[in-house]
């Protein structure tokens, strides 16, 4: 398959679209809107850079969390989830603050990286 | 019923019989409307007095499908009313309409002037003197909603934690999207719940955003559709969350004050007397109820029920809300 444009030039090429073309013409609920639109695409675009490193980190914590072979990230959550509400792992267990910290770092830091809760988290 | 004719006329009828044969108004202007409630301001010229006043009203005057939550517009206007006896900033309601009236169901109050938005008053040179007052006349606010008798008010809808707790953990549960952050304050909160308080009247929805605020303070308590009968903590630590500082997260009270000076004013002003580790338990649980409604919102994309792209992006705003907690469960194991 071609990758030129890639997935990621298309991305910007729209968002640089909205940004410099369309939302200078635009007022009221619309100008908000592809504001909104605006953001979501450079969520795309910082997801697309940093998901697979972090997926991968995260992966690999939640199976030293679980000891577990599963590779499946989902899968993973899940389960941490479902060990969660066991009460077989609580605030107790070492190292569960310090992955769920590290994993929402990551998220945010592709989500809304300029959250205030970020930087109290990295004091 | 329903068009800006027709509400100009009912108004300008019920204007004469309230300010006088003389009276007009004038601006009728739609401020804002969403499915559930319109509002309006206007102004009624009376000779020598004019007033400026807000019309809240159900869309097309008649009642509304407002959430299950919500309460009436006239229940609303009951609770303005009964705060303002008990000294409390609010708009003081001029007129309430029933259902089937010409102006259909709807009330008049007062307009007061000031600001809502967060970031202008956090931030702004003309709220400066306001910023410090605030802590203390959100303190006394609260005191004053608490201490409302409960006999005088119409029929509310009763929710303490727990029931909220159990609530929105059953919500998230509908939605089988996994969050083990999430799983985490569900689990923490339970084992770790006080013991309830006495039941007072609750905004529900104290916060920045919900206050008018002008140069000298605190103007006017306003959004009480969310009222109900609860515990006091939770209005003292929902406007804590930190997702209503604006990014002034060193100021633990709405990103302009410290806890202790709120409580101390809360206690002065006949309010029960809290600790601020009193209220990390509902802080807690006010960032998890925000983040599911992050989720909430997010699912009316994900149904179809409204493909805005607003709607769509608000499901990445969860995890602002998982960070909260993150740094809140940090904080419990300073403060232990």
């Amino acid at each position: 398959m071609h990758d030129a444009p890639s997935a990621k030039e298309l991305v910007e090429a729209v968002k640089s679209f909205i940004d410099n073309t369309a939302m200078t013409q635009l007022t009221g609920h619309a100008a908000f809107h592809a504001r909104v639109a605006s953001n979501a695409l450079a969520t795309v675009l910082r997801e697309m850079e940093q998901r697979p490193a972090a997926e991968a980190d995260e992966r690999t914590r939640l199976q030293a969390l679980l000891n577990s072979q599963e590779t499946d990230v989902g899968a993973l959550n899940r389960a941490l989830c479902e060990e969660i509400q066991a009460g077989r792992v609580d605030l107790t267990t070492p190292s569960l603050l310090t992955h769920l910290k590290s994993t929402t770092i990551d998220q945010l830091s592709v989500d809304q990286p300029g959250y205030s809760g970020l930087r109290t988290a990295a004091r | 019923m329903g068009t800006v004719t027709d509400i100009e006329k009912a108004l300008s009828d019920w204007a004469t019989t309230h300010y006088g044969a003389g009276a007009a108004i004038a601006g009728l202007r739609r401020l804002s409307g969403g499915a559930s409630q319109e509002t309006w301001a206007f102004e009624v010229d009376a000779g020598d007095k004019s007033e400026a006043l807000i019309l809240r009203r159900a869309p097309g005057g008649t009642a509304a499908t407002r959430s299950s939550e919500a309460v009436t517009l006239a229940t609303e206007a009951a609770l303005l009313a009964q705060t303002d006896k008990a000294g409390v900033r609010v708009p003081g309601v001029r007129h309430v309409s029933p259902p089937g009236s010409p102006l259909g169901e709807a009330f008049v109050m007062k307009r007061i002037e000031g600001e809502t938005l967060g970031r202008k008053i956090l931030r702004d040179e003309e709220y400066t003197l306001a910023r410090t007052r605030l802590t203390r006349d959100c303190g006394e606010a609260l005191a004053g909603i608490h201490s409302v008798s409960l006999n005088g008010l119409p029929e509310l809808p009763h929710s303490m934690g727990r029931d909220q707790l159990d609530k929105y953990e059953a919500i998230y549960r509908d939605f089988n999207l996994p969050r083990p952050v999430f799983e985490l304050a569900f689990a923490w909160l339970k084992a770790n719940e006080p013991e309830p308080a006495t039941p007072v009247l609750v905004h529900g929805d104290f916060r920045l955003g919900n206050l008018i605020v002008d140069q000298n303070g605190l103007g006017a308590v306003l959004d009480w559709e969310l009222a109900h009968i609860g515990d006091p903590r939770e209005d003292i630590a929902w406007v804590c969350v930190n997702s209503w500082r604006f990014g002034q997260t060193e100021n633990r009270v709405g990103g302009f004050g410290q806890l202790d000076e709120m409580l101390d004013a809360y206690a002065q002003a006949g309010g029960a007397r809290f600790r601020p580790a009193d209220i990390d338990w509902w802080e807690m649980l006010g960032s998890l109820k925000w983040g599911v409604m992050c989720m909430i919102m997010y699912s009316a994309f994900k149904t179809g029920a409204d493909r805005s792209v607003e709607r769509a992006a608000i499901g990445r705003r969860v995890s602002e809300t998982e960070i909260d907690l993150i740094n809140l469960f940090e904080g419990l194991g300073r403060n232990a």
